[in-house]
């Protein structure tokens, strides 16, 4: 398929009847996004845009770590704001590829897993929520899907954000990281793009994001997304991730969205 | 059921009118129009006619577009003057070149008819705004 075809299936994400024929994007769904959260926090847009570069370049550089991403090189800030522009303010290297790829996990009762395997990895809390097409959403730099399923999966993990050691969310572009990093409660509103600025969503930070890369890096086969997020964080939990380990990772989520943020699914794992 | 289908609502955007419905219980205003109101769920709703007025809240440029639309063009969310947000397309003669000063800016609803879709079972009639001066006329 060529660029316009995948930008036509991709865009059927939309509202049918009141969206998709403005010939609105996925990545235009986004830009939007950034623009509106410029605007709402009163960051200049450069500021911006240096801030989500750098969300792109920590994913490529986790990236390079993992033998299973679709990038593993790193890029720079100044690579990601010469890319061609997609729509504003996204450019190319805002985005995450459009990938193949497959990922499967084997679910099973406590007492079977304990006994099949040495490092069991238990589910502690799961939470999804649904949210409304764009225009009803109005201010979408805070997804009511989001908000509902993570404080869902919070609560039935009986656990508060400070908890998470390890993330893996759902970075279809840089911008989405930011927002999904405060909706999940790491940051305050407002807040997500400074703190990716001061590195603090990267290994070694206060709460790394994305070690496997993320969508951006470790690439997006739509379908197979949030299992392989599933996988990359049972992986952490059981320390065998190699030089993009977190160190004594013990609880670890996934966040996975479709649509303009018309679902979320969040999970909570543990040792 | 429907107190105002698709089919309907097109209609009138292709005489420049924005119909919707209005909540007999809560009073907000549905728009584009749905079975339930879009606070409280209600379906206790009525045909309202809307001023077609409001102000860009966000937008983009799409310089890269889908099958059988033409880069680049701009796409914007508008509130509207009764409380909804709109998506839309913005008539700007020089789509390249908007910048985030479009924020804020007045706008005023027109129509576009979109009948090159693939995948659609007819065509599709969406609001497309413009810019308006200081004394309300569109340029």
């Amino acid at each position: 398929m060529g660029t316009s075809q995948v930008a036509s299936a991709l865009a059927m994400i939309e509202d049918s009847l009141y969206e998709e024929f403005t010939g609105l994007t996925f990545p235009g769904v986004f830009a939007m996004l950034a623009h509106q959260y410029a605007d709402k926090y009163s960051i200049p847009l450069p500021v911006l845009k240096e801030r989500m570069a750098r969300v792109a370049v920590k994913n490529h550089y986790h990236g390079t770590m993992n033998p299973l991403a679709q990038f593993q090189k790193e890029i720079t800030v100044e690579k990601v704001l010469n890319s061609p522009m997609v729509c504003d303010p996204l450019q190319v290297l805002d985005c995450c590829p459009i990938s193949d790829g497959a990922a499967a996990v084997v679910l099973a009762s406590r007492e079977i897993a304990e006994k099949k395997v040495a490092k069991p990895i238990k589910v502690l809390g799961v939470g999804q929520g649904n949210g409304r097409p764009l225009s009803r959403q109005k201010d979408f730099t805070v997804m009511r899907a989001r908000l509902f399923s993570s404080s869902q999966a919070y609560k039935m993990a009986g656990i508060e954000p400070r908890h998470v050691d390890v993330v893996e969310l759902h970075d279809c572009f840089t911008i989405a990281e930011i927002v999904a990093s405060e909706c999940l409660g790491f940051f305050e509103f407002g807040k997500g793009s400074l703190a990716a600025e001061l590195g603090e969503t990267r290994l070694g930070g206060g709460i790394p994001i994305n070690p496997s890369g993320g969508l951006k890096s470790k690439g997006h086969p739509v379908g197979a997304t949030g299992c392989a997020q599933v996988y990359e964080i049972a992986k952490q939990l059981r320390e065998e991730c190699g030089p993009r380990q977190v160190e004594g990772a013990r609880i670890g989520m996934t966040d996975t969205l479709g649509g303009t943020g018309t679902v979320v699914v969040n999970i909570i794992l543990g040792r | 059921m429907y107190k105002l289908t698709h089919v309907q609502y097109f209609e009138a955007l292709k005489e420049n009118i924005l119909k919707g419905l209005k909540c007999l219980d809560c009073g907000t205003i549905t728009v584009p129009p749905k079975a339930t109101c879009d606070e409280c769920g209600s379906t206790n709703q009525e045909v309202t006619q809307l001023s077609g007025e409001g102000a860009i809240r966000t937008f983009t440029v799409i310089r890269v577009a889908p099958e059988g639309f033409k880069a680049p063009y701009v796409v914007v969310l508008a509130q509207l003057r009764e409380g909804p947000w709109l998506t839309g397309l913005l008539d700007a003669p020089e789509p390249e070149s908007v910048t985030m000063e479009l924020i804020g800016k007045k706008v005023k609803m027109g129509h576009q008819v979109v009948e090159h879709m693939k995948y659609t079972s007819g065509p599709g009639v969406v609001p497309l705004f413009s810019l308006v001066d200081l004394n309300g006329e569109a340029r």
